[in-house]
């Protein structure tokens, strides 16, 4: 062997190592691909907007990486069109193959993608939507929720209307959709468990915002209270008309914390003193919550809701589950064992998964002050979902 | 139901009625007249919604002066478009009108989203109409929907004066029925084609531009108004302007009072209605019989 043919093999030994070292690093490193399927048109934009902005503060407080892996976004709008959920949800999953999908606000769509989700094994978290159904009858191991489902706030609010409030007959009125008669029904329950009376039932179909003949309904039928399901644009509209008809002086309105949560700047004075419940509030001065709201206010040049706290909470959510399995987003078992584990440092406060893999958290209390919603009590303490339906 | 509010639904239902015909009766001229289906109508109505939206503030409280102006950028828009547009769109059958038009819509609602964006707005009503008309305790009316019916009212006065009393209005209803006989008795057909099309762009986008500040805009509010329309056009029967007019208000007061009375179903009711209206007279309330 002449020692130019040995320096020869050497290099090219070398080069070889070198080319599998690279290849293996590259391997591990391969983008973890999340699928963010949420409306960027139509009356949710907003909260789309709000729900991707939340997610990507997380990830880039943790370096652009969540368990070890880089994050790669593909995005989708979902235009809240559930006849185009099923079809959007499937390009995700066939077309673009992403490991994780991450959606949405419409509970309709959610509907389908849990649909999808179930018969694909892809993991689904939803980082808004609150159908019920989602962590009942359509439960899944692979299917999380970093939000609510429809039925707590409500329930929560009900109970409070009935007990705090002493009101004893009220009427809801909402969009005539999933998301809509699971709030409605969840204030019904906790009102009438506690003494109260629905004595009607109002909604338009969505996201129609013509209110108009059902406020002239309200007047005359002058009841205690009234509880309202919107969200969105809807919600500016409905509570402007509320205010526009006079109703506002005589007959609370009280909602689910949608109605006027991402909506004041629009409501103005017509919100002022509206009663509502929900998972998240102003004021709540926890450093957790403040650390998180001054990261993402520098971020966006925004100020973060309730909608922002659920996406970040959504990536929070799939850090702990690669973490658990070093970024093996492949062993479906462990992933969802050490999210049901564990406690979720949210800025909204701690809370932790239920079986159905729902979050069990305290509803508040809030009230609209200026362009707040002030946090003036815990409504219900650790809530869990019934999660009725859900065999898991 | 008390009759304070029985009257106020009935305002309500009026009002919605009238308002869905300035929109229905271009669209029913467009189609009766030059056999046009035009879906991209719609769109003409959240035109003028939009426009209410960027100039309701430069206005102020000369709202009047604004929807005039507004009328007035939407008829130059609606005669630009036919010359672009519309008029390579007679000789084509149906199929090719609804694919150009729905194509339309599409243009419209990209260049509406690069714009202004998707976000909802919401327009205000000028200060001297705001708050309400009280009558006694029996009941109360926003002063600014009573304007809007009123608004209403007086177009539909107008429209029906031109189109049944005038020579315009001759031609256009000799138009709608014998486009040969118009032609050869040596009328610009194409000018008065151009005419009805800037007249329906400018009355959907004035209807637009009303609703403004009852109903919020937002993207997509074209489509829904126009589905409706086209069930109003379908009950009064294509190309009658009184057909349009009757077939609104029937529309408007299912629509108000089947929320009201029958919550649970009551997206169904206007079908419901146009189904009846078939069954009974296929042509449309007051179309013609083919």
């Amino acid at each position: 062997m002449t020692p130019r043919f040995t320096c020869a093999a050497r290099a090219t030994f070398t080069a070889l190592t070198l080319a599998c070292i690279a290849t293996l690093g590259h391997a591990q490193q391969a983008k973890l691909k999340v699928g963010l399927m949420l409306p960027y048109s139509g009356t949710y934009t907003a909260l789309g907007v709000a729900i991707e902005n939340g997610f990507k503060l997380r990830v880039e407080e943790q370096g652009g990486k969540l368990g070890g892996r880089e994050i790669e976004y593909v995005k989708v709008d979902d235009e809240s069109d559930p006849s185009k959920a099923t079809d959007n949800v499937n390009k995700l999953i066939k077309r673009d193959n992403v490991d994780v999908i991450v959606g949405t606000v419409h509970s309709g769509v959610a509907m389908a993608m849990a649909k999808a989700a179930k018969e694909s094994g892809t993991i689904l978290i939803v980082p808004n939507a609150g159908a019920d159904a989602v962590t009942g009858p359509m439960c899944a191991p692979n299917i999380f929720r970093s939000s609510f489902t429809n039925w707590q706030p409500a329930y929560a609010m009900g109970e409070v209307a009935a007990r705090q409030e002493k009101k004893k007959k009220a009427i809801t009125i909402t969009w005539k959709y999933a998301a809509g008669d699971e709030a409605v029904n969840g204030f019904k329950e906790g009102f009438e468990k506690n003494g109260g009376q629905v004595s009607k039932q109002l909604n338009v179909p969505f996201p129609n915002v013509e209110f108009q003949a059902l406020l002239t309904e309200i007047a005359a039928a002058k009841p205690d209270a009234v509880f309202a399901f919107f969200a969105g644009g809807g919600a500016v509209k409905f509570v402007k008309d509320y205010a526009a008809a006079g109703l506002n002086k005589t007959i609370p309105l009280y909602g689910p914390g949608f109605l006027t949560d991402g909506t004041l700047d629009a409501q103005g004075d017509a919100a002022q003193g509206i009663l509502t419940a929900l998972h998240y509030a102003d004021g709540l001065n926890t450093p957790r919550d403040t650390s998180f709201r001054t990261a993402y206010a520098k971020m966006f040049k925004l100020q973060p809701d309730v909608y922002a706290v659920q996406g970040y909470d959504a990536a929070q959510m799939l850090g702990i589950g690669l973490a658990a399995v070093k970024g093996d987003i492949s062993k479906k078992a462990e992933f969802a064992a050490a999210i049901e584990k564990t406690k979720i440092d949210s800025p909204r406060g701690a809370f932790s998964i239920s079986k159905s893999h729902n979050p069990v958290q305290d509803i508040y209390l809030r009230k609209v002050e200026g362009k707040e919603n002030k946090m003036i009590s815990i409504a219900s303490k650790a809530l869990a979902d019934p999660a009725r339906g859900c065999r898991m | 139901m008390e009759l304070g509010t029985f009257l106020v639904q009935c305002l309500n239902a009026v009002q919605y009625g009238l308002l869905l015909f300035l929109v229905a009766s271009g669209l029913t001229l467009i189609f009766g007249i030059m056999g046009v289906i035009n879906l991209a109508h719609g769109s003409f109505y959240m035109l003028g919604a939009y426009m209410a939206f960027a100039l309701a503030p430069l206005f102020g409280d000369q709202f009047i002066v604004m929807l005039l102006a507004g009328v007035v950028l939407a008829a130059v828009f609606g005669y630009l478009l036919e010359w672009a547009f519309f008029s390579y769109l007679y000789q084509r059958d149906h199929l090719q009108q609804v694919l150009m038009t729905y194509g339309l819509i599409l243009m419209f609602e990209e260049v509406r989203s690069i714009l202004v964006g998707n976000d909802v707005h919401g327009v205000k009503a000028p200060p001297w109409l705001e708050g309400s008309f009280a009558l006694g305790d029996l009941m109360s009316y926003p002063w600014y929907r009573l304007f809007a019916s009123a608004a209403c009212i007086v177009l539909a006065a107008a429209l029906y004066f031109v189109v049944n009393r005038t020579r315009l209005g001759m031609m256009i209803r000799a138009g709608g029925s014998n486009r040969d006989m118009v032609r050869g008795l040596g009328i610009d057909i194409r000018k008065l084609y151009r005419i009805v099309f800037a007249a329906g762009v400018a009355l959907a986008a004035l209807a637009g531009m009303i609703a403004a500040p009852m109903s919020s805009v937002y993207p997509g509010m074209g489509a829904s108004v126009l589905i409706v329309c086209f069930v109003v056009v379908v009950i009064g029967g294509i190309g009658s302007i009184t057909g349009a007019l009757v077939a609104s208000l029937l529309v408007g007061f299912v629509d108000t009072f089947g929320k009201v009375l029958f919550a649970e179903v009551s997206g169904m009711g206007i079908y419901v209605l146009m189904a009846i209206v078939l069954i009974w007279r296929p042509e449309g309330l007051m179309g013609r019989r083919a």
